[in-house]
C-alpha cells in the first residue's frame, strides 16, 4: 500500500493530464521509485488510478527499459552497451564491473545492493564509455573508476566484494 | 564560425532565464507577435530552408503547411527530445546549456502553427535537461510569455513536459504520439499523417529540440542572413555536429551546414587520437550507411551526403580506427536495433535477430559464403517493414556489404575475426579530460 500523501499526488497528477493514461508512464515512475521495482501491488495501484485494467498496464509496463517488472536492487548500474561506448572499451567494462560485483550481468548481488545491467544509448556518447546509477551518470568510465563509483554506491557500511586472486583488476 | 543555437553558451553551464532575456532572448517572440501574422512567421521559416534536424532531414515550413487551420477542434505541437539513437547527443548538449532558446523556438511555431497546447517529449537519462526545461517554462509564465495572452496579443499557449522511460521507437512520430497518450509505442498507420490526424486524432505538427531552436534565429536575423550560416550556397544554417569515437577530443560542435567530413575531423575534433588512424565513421547516427577515408571531401549536409550514399541523420559522427572490425561494429548496432524492435511487424520482429544471428556467426568464425548473400537479401526485404527503424537498422549492414565486403570474406575464408585484440588495445585505459 502507498501512504496517502503519495496517492494524493499521483491523483492530482492524474486529473491534470488530458485523459488519465496521459500520465501512466509518471504513475509507474513514481511508484517504481517507491518500492524500488513496479511490484504487482503496484501494478494492481497504477490500474486503479489511472482507470486501466492491470494487463494495459503491464503492456506498457514491459515495454519501457526504465520500468522494472522484477525485484532490483538497491542500487541499478546500468552499463551502456552501444555503439560509441564499445568503441571505447565498453564490453571490457562490463566485464569488469560483474567480475568485482561476483555477477551477471542482469543479476543482483546478494546481499541486495546492486544490480547489474547493459542498457541503450545514454545519449552521453562524447564521454564514452558511460554508466548511469539511478538516474545520475558517469562518463569516460574506465574500470577504476567504475570500482570506485560502485565503491561509493556501497558506502562505508557495505564491504565491496574482493575479487579473487589472480584477478586482473 | 557564425554560432546561433550555442551563442553565449559555454559547455557544462545552464545559461539562466534572465541572462538568456539580457542578450535579447524573446526578442522574436515580441517581435513576431506584436507585428507578424502567423501566416508572415510560416513564410520566414520557408525561405529560410530549415529542414528538419531529427533524422529525416523534411524541409520544415513545408510540413507546418500541412496542416489544416479550418478543422474544428485543438491542433497540437510536440517537440520530439527522444533522441535515443546511438551516438546522437545534440539535443542534450541544448538542453543543458539552453533551454529557454526551445521555449522561444515552441513559442514561435506553435504561434504560426494556431497551437494553444505544446508538448516537449523527453527521454529518460534527460533529467537535468528536463528541469531546465520546467524551470524555463515556470519562468515564461511568470513573465507572460507562456500561457494566457502572451504580452498581450491575445495568443494562449501552455507547455508540459513529458518524461518518457526508454525505448527507442518512441523518437518515431507516430510511435511517440502513442507514448504521449499513454498507449504502448508502437508506430501508426500512414496515412493519416500526423499533420491531418496526429495527438488524440487532432492535427500535430512533430519536430526535432535542434528544429525548433533555431526558429528565434530565423526571426531575428530573417531568413536570409540564417540561411547564408551555412558553408555551401545549397546548405542552410548550422548544424549541431556531435562526434564520438576515436577521435582526439569528441564533443559536440555547432559547424556551419555544408562544411566537409574531414574538415570536422580535423578542425573542431583535433583529428584522430594518439595511435589512430581514420578507417571509416558513422555520418548520422547509428541508422545511416558507413563513410570511409573516401567520403572525407564530402559537404556534410542532407543532399551531398545521400549523393554519397548514406543520410546526414542527426549529425551524430562516430569515427573507428584502424583496430577496429566493421563486422563488430555492425553486430553492436544490430543488436541495439533487434532489442529495440517494437516487435509490431514481423520483417523486424523476425528479420532482425535473424541478421544478427549472421553476423555473430560471421565474427565468431563460423560464417559462410552464402552469408553475404543473406545479409544482402535483408537489406531489400526490410525495406518493407512497417516503419522506419528496420530500413534505418539495415542502413550500416548495407555499408558493411558496399565499403567492406573484403572484410566480411576475410572473416569468412579465415574462420576468425583478424582484429580483436588489436581493438581491445586501444580501449579507454585512464581518465581523459573532458572537452565538451
Ligand atoms: C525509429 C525512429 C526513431 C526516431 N527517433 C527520433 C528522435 O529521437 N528524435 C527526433 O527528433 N526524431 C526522431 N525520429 C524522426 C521522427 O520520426 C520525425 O521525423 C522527427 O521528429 C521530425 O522532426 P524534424 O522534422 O524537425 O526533423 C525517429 C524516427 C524513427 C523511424
Ligand atoms: S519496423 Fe520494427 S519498430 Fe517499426 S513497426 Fe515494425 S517491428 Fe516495430
Ligand atoms: S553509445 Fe553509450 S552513451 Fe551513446
Amino acid at each position: 500500500m502507498i501512504p496517502e500523501p503519495l496517492r494524493q499526488k499521483l491523483e492530482l497528477r492524474v486529473a491534470g493530464a488530458t485523459t488519465n493514461r496521459e500520465a501512466a508512464v509518471d504513475i509507474m515512475k513514481e511508484l517504481q521509485r517507491h518500492y524500488g521495482w513496479l511490484t504487482d501491488e503496484a501494478l494492481e495501484e497504477a490500474s486503479q488510478l489511472l482507470g486501466l485494467s492491470p494487463v494495459q498496464v503491464e503492456e506498457l509496463a514491459t515495454f519501457y527499459e526504465m520500468i522494472y517488472r522484477r525485484p532490483v536492487g538497491r542500487h541499478v548500474v546500468h552499463v551502456c552497451d552501444s555503439i560509441s561506448c564499445w568503441a571505447l572499451g565498453s564490453e571490457t567494462l562490463l566485464e569488469s564491473l560483474a567480475h568485482l560485483l561476483g555477477i551477471e550481468p542482469g543479476s543482483t548481488t546478494a546481499d541486495g545492493a546492486v544490480t547489474l545491467l547493459p542498457c541503450s544509448c545514454l545519449g552521453n556518447c562524447g564521454e564514452a564509455p558511460c554508466i548511469m546509477v539511478g538516474e545520475k551518470q558517469y562518463g569516460r568510465m574506465t574500470p577504476q573508476a567504475g570500482a570506485q563509483v560502485i565503491a561509493a554506491l556501497r558506502g562505508a557500511t557495505e564491504q565491496p566484494h574482493t575479487p579473487e586472486e589472480g584477478s586482473n583488476f | 564560425m557564425e554560432q546561433i543555437l550555442l551563442k553565449h553558451t559555454a559547455p557544462g553551464q545552464c545559461l539562466s532565464f534572465d541572462e538568456y532575456r539580457s542578450v535579447g532572448g524573446f526578442g522574436a517572440v515580441a517581435n513576431a507577435l506584436g507585428t507578424m501574422t502567423p501566416a508572415e512567421v510560416q513564410q520566414n521559416v520557408i525561405d529560410s530552408g530549415l529542414r528538419g534536424r531529427g533524422g529525416a532531414g523534411f524541409p520544415t515550413g513545408k510540413k507546418w503547411s500541412f496542416v489544416p487551420r479550418d478543422l474544428p477542434g485543438p491542433r497540437y505541437l510536440i517537440c520530439n527530445c527522444d533522441e535515443m539513437e546511438p551516438g546522437t547527443y545534440k539535443d542534450r548538449v541544448l538542453l543543458e546549456r539552453n533551454p529557454h532558446l526551445l521555449v522561444e523556438g515552441i513559442i514561435l511555431a506553435s504561434y504560426a502553427l494556431g497551437v494553444h497546447h505544446a508538448f516537449i517529449f523527453v527521454r529518460y537519462g534527460y533529467e537535468q535537461g528536463a528541469e531546465n526545461l520546467k524551470q524555463s517554462i515556470a519562468a515564461a509564465e511568470r513573465s507572460g510569455l507562456l500561457g494566457k495572452n502572451i504580452l498581450g496579443s491575445g495568443f494562449n499557449l501552455d507547455l508540459d513536459v513529458h518524461q518518457s522511460a526508454g525505448r527507442y521507437i518512441c523518437g518515431e512520430e507516430t510511435a511517440l504520439i502513442n507514448a504521449l497518450e499513454g498507449k504502448r509505442a508502437t508506430p501508426r498507420a500512414k496515412p493519416p499523417f500526423p499533420a491531418i490526424k496526429g495527438l488524440w486524432g487532432q492535427p500535430t505538427v512533430v519536430n526535432n529540440v535542434e528544429t525548433l531552436a533555431n526558429i528565434p534565429a530565423i526571426i531575428n536575423g530573417g531568413p536570409l542572413w540564417w540561411k547564408n550560416a551555412a558553408a555551401t550556397p545549397e546548405a542552410a544554417g548550422t548544424k549541431l555536429f556531435c562526434v564520438s569515437g576515436h577521435v582526439a577530443s569528441s564533443g559536440c560542435f555547432e559547424l556551419p551546414l555544408g562544411m566537409t567530413l574531414g574538415g570536422i575531423i580535423d578542425g573542431p575534433c583535433g583529428g584522430m587520437r594518439p595511435g589512430s588512424r581514420f578507417k571509416a565513421c558513422i555520418p548520422g547516427g547509428a541508422s545511416t550507411p558507413y563513410f570511409t577515408a573516401r567520403h572525407r571531401d564530402v559537404p556534410m549536409d542532407f543532399d551531398p551526403v545521400a549523393k554519397a550514399g548514406s543520410r546526414l541523420g542527426t549529425g551524430g559522427i562516430i569515427v573507428f580506427d584502424q583496430n577496429t572490425c566493421m563486422v563488430a561494429v555492425t553486430l553492436n548496432l544490430i543488436r541495439f536495433f533487434a532489442r529495440e524492435s517494437c516487435g509490431w511487424c514481423t520483417p523486424c520482429r523476425e528479420g532482425l535477430p535473424f541478421v544478427r544471428h549472421t553476423l555473430e556467426r560471421i565474427e565468431s568464425g563460423r560464417g559462410e559464403i552464402r552469408d553475404i548473400d543473406i545479409l544482402r537479401e535483408h537489406v531489400q526485404m526490410l525495406n518493407y517493414a512497417f516503419c522506419a527503424l528496420a530500413p534505418g537498422a539495415m542502413g550500416p549492414v548495407d555499408g558493411l556489404l558496399k565499403h567492406f565486403e573484403e572484410e566480411l570474406l576475410e572473416h569468412i575464408t579465415a574462420h576468425r575475426c583478424p582484429f580483436t585484440k588489436a581493438h581491445k588495445a586501444l580501449e579507454r585505459t585512464e581518465q581523459q579530460p573532458c572537452r565538451s
